[in-house]
C-alpha cells in the first residue's frame, strides 16, 4: 500500500445499496425477514452475478475455443477476459497461470494427482494444519494411501491459531509440500501465510493455498504470499457454484502432467499418442461451466469494485460486534479467538446442541451453519462433536446480530 | 404451519435434560449402535429380550434433543412389550414423524409417541427422531455392524 492509499480515511461500504443488489434478501422465511448469516458456506448473488449468467445464455452462448463463428469467438473472449479478471484479483503474474475448475476443492485434487503424483514418494513428508477443510485433508490421504508418503499435521493453540513454534519444527529435508488455509471456514482463523510460505520455502518445500474462505473477505497477493498454488472457489466469493480457480506458478503448472484428459486440452490425437495443450488448457478437460466462469468474473469484478478495505472494515465492525453480543451471553461459548480472523463466530450455547439451536435460529428466519463445517479434526482439536457457526458478509447489518442475539435467548428461554 | 411449540413440546425438552433409562445394562444380551454423521449423533441401545418379551431396555450416547428425548421415550415404551408390538410400534413410529399416519392413534398417544409429530414438519430432523428405533431395531435383529442414518 503507497502513502497516497494510506491518508484516505477509511472506506466505507454502503450496506443498504448492496443489499437492494441481492434479491434473495427480499425473501421471508417463515414470515420473517431473512437473516443470512451462512455466506461461509456459501454466499449470496449480487443481481450483476445474476445477470451475467443470463446474459451469456441469453445474447452470447456457444461453445468455447473451437468455432468459427461469431457467437463463439465472443463467448471465448468472455471467458478469457474472466481469466485476466481472475489473474488481477489474485495478482498473478500471468494470465495464463489460472487455470478454471468447479471451485478449491477440484483445485486442491488437481494439484495433488498431477503435481502430487509426480513428486511425492516414500519417504517424503507434507504439512498440513488442524484447522484445514476436509478438501484439504482428504485428497492428500488418497493420494498418501497410494504413494506411502508421510502427512504431519501443524497444532494450532487454544485461540485456534497455528503454532507456529511446533510448524517449525515440522519442517525439515523431507517435507515436500505444505498445504495450508488462508482461512479456516470452521472458526475464522486468518493464519500468517506469508510467513508460513516462507518458512516452507526455506526448506525447497512447494505452497499450496486454501483461499476458498479467505477470497470473500481478504485482498489476495499470491505473488506477496510466495505461494505456488492458490484455490478458490465462485460460490463463496458471491459467484455462481461450479465455478472457481487454482492459481499456479507458471513454470510448475508447465512440467506439471495433464490432469483429465479430453477434449479441449489437446493439440493432437491419434491412437499412437496425444500431444496436449499450453497452460492453462492442458489442465481444462472438456466444455468448461462457461456462463458460471464468466458469471465469477463479474462477482470479482462486484468484489473488487466495493474494495478490500472496505469491505474488511466493514466485516470488522461486525465482528467486533457480534462478540460484544454475544458475550453478553453467559452459557455462550466461542470457538476460535485468534487475533487476526474473519467475521465468522462459531460457539456453543450451554449444553444445547447446536441442531436444536439451529432449528430454532431457522424459524426465527435466521440461516446459521450447525455441525461440524467440513471440518472434524477442528472439532476434535476442541473436543466439540458441532457447532454453531455465523459467518457475515458484505450485505450483513448490525440487526442481523441484534436478531441472532434475540434468537439465541429465545432457545435458552426454550431449554430453560 | 407447525409452531416450534409442536417440535419442542414439554415432554421433549423434559426427556432430552432428563433422560429416563440412561446408561449401561447389565445382563443386557442384545446391543447396537447407532451413528448420525450429519449431527454426529452416536447411540448404544442395549436390550434383555426374554422369549418373546423385551423385558428391559437402555440407552447410552449423545445427540440432539429430539433424537436423547426419542430414545428416551421409545426405552421407556417398549419395556415389557412383546418384540412383534415393538417392532409394529417401530412401523407405526416411523410413519407418525414422516407424515404418512396422523397422530391421532391411541397407542402413539398413550406411549407419549404422539409427541414426536411435530418432527414431520423439520424433514432435516426425522433421522434424529428415527436414530433410536433404527438401533433398537437392528439390535432386535441381532445386527452386529453399526447402524447409520446416511
Amino acid at each position: 500500500m503507497n502513502m497516497a492509499t494510506e491518508r484516505k480515511p477509511a472506506p466505507m461500504l454502503d450496506v443498504e445499496r448492496i443489499r437492494a443488489d441481492f434479491p434473495i434478501l427480499g425473501e421471508q422465511i417463515y414470515g420473517k425477514r431473512l437473516v443470512f448469516l451462512d455466506s461461509a458456506a456459501s454466499a449470496q448473488k449480487p443481481r450483476q452475478v445474476i445477470d451475467a449468467e443470463r446474459m451469456v445464455y441469453e445474447r452470447e452462448y456457444a461453445n468455447i475455443h473451437r468455432g468459427v463463428y461469431y457467437l463463439s469467438q465472443r463467448a471465448t473472449d468472455a471467458f478469457e477476459a474472466a481469466r485476466e479478471t481472475t489473474r488481477a484479483f489474485l495478482n498473478a503474474r500471468e494470465t495464463r497461470e489460472i487455470v478454471f475448475l468447479r471451485g478449491a476443492t477440484e483445485g486442491v485434487n488437481l494439484v495433488a494427482q498431477s503435481w502430487g503424483l509426480d513428486n511425492l514418494k516414500v519417504g517424503d513428508a507434507i504439512v498440513l494444519s488442524t484447522i484445514e477443510h476436509h478438501s484439504n485433508i482428504v485428497p492428500w490421504q488418497l493420494l498418501r494411501d497410494r504413494l506411502g508418503f508421510e502427512i504431519r499435521v501443524a497444532p494450532v493453540d487454544d485461540e485456534g491459531q497455528i503454532d507456529m513454534a511446533a510448524y517449525r519444527d515440522l519442517l525439515d529435508e523431507r517435507v515436500k509440500l505444505v498445504a495450508i488455509t488462508h482461512c479456516a471456514n470452521s472458526i475464522g482463523t486468518i493464519t500468517p501465510i506469508r510467513e508460513i510460505a516462507r518458512l516452507a520455502k526455506e526448506q525447497g518445500a512447494v505452497v499450496l493455498v486454501d483461499g476458498a474462505q479467505a477470497a470473500p473477505h481478504l485482498r489476495i497477493d499470491v505473488q506477496e504470499i510466495g505461494c505456488d498454488f492458490y484455490v478458490f472457489s465462485g460460490h463463496k466469493t458471491y459467484g455462481p457454484s461450479g465455478a472457481g480457480a487454482l492459481y499456479g506458478r507458471g513454470e510448475l503448472l508447465d512440467a506439471m502432467p495433464p490432469w483429465q484428459g479430453g477434449g479441449e486440452m489437446i493439440t493432437r490425437v491419434s491412437f499412437e499418442e496425444s500431444r496436449f495443450h499450453e497452460v492453462p488448457h492442458k489442465f481444462e478437460a472438456g466444455t468448461p461451466n462457461i456462463a458460471g466462469t464468466i458469471a465469477l468474473g463479474a462477482a470479482l469484478d462486484y468484489i473488487s469494485g466495493l474494495g478490500h478495505e472496505a469491505i474488511l472494515a466493514h466485516e470488522h465492525d461486525l465482528l467486533d460486534y457480534a462478540m460484544a453480543r454475544l458475550g453478553e451471553i453467559n452459557s455462550l461459548r466461542v470457538i476460535g479467538t485468534a487475533r487476526e480472523k474473519a467475521a465468522i463466530v462459531s460457539f456453543t450455547l450451554g449444553d444445547i446442541h447446536p441442531h436444536d439451536v439451529g432449528t430454532i435460529l431457522d424459524r426465527e428466519g435466521i440461516a446459521v451453519r450447525v455441525g461440524h463445517h467440513c471440518a472434524q479434526p477442528t472439532m476434535d482439536r476442541f473436543d466439540l462433536p458441532a457447532t454453531v457457526r455465523a459467518s457475515f458478509g458484505i450485505y450483513n447489518t448490525r440487526e442481523d446480530v441484534d436478531a441472532l442475539y434475540d434468537g439465541l435467548r429465545k432457545t435458552l428461554e426454550i431449554f430453560a | 404451519m407447525f409452531d416450534l411449540q409442536d417440535l419442542y413440546q414439554e415432554i421433549i425438552i423434559d426427556h432430552s435434560k432428563r433422560p429416563r433409562n440412561f446408561g449401561a445394562l447389565e445382563g443386557a444380551n442384545r446391543h447396537a449402535e447407532g451413528d448420525n454423521p450429519l449431527c454426529g449423533d452416536q447411540i448404544k441401545v442395549h436390550l434383555i429380550v426374554e422369549g418373546d418379551t423385551v423385558r428391559e431396555a437402555r440407552f447410552e450416547g449423545r445427540g440432539c434433543a429430539i433424537s436423547t428425548a426419542s430414545a428416551s421415550v421409545m426405552t421407556d415404551t417398549i419395556k415389557g412389550k412383546p418384540v412383534a408390538e415393538v417392532k409394529a410400534l417401530f412401523e407405526q413410529f416411523h410413519r407418525l414423524v414422516t407424515g404418512e399416519e396422523e397422530p391421532s392413534d391411541d397407542v402413539l398417544e398413550v406411549d407419549r409417541l404422539g409427541a414426536f409429530a411435530g418432527v414431520r414438519d423439520y424433514p432435516m430432523r426425522v433421522k434424529c427422531a428415527t436414530l433410536s428405533w433404527h438401533t433398537m431395531n437392528a439390535a432386535l435383529e441381532g445386527r452386529d455392524d453399526p447402524i447409520s442414518t446416511e
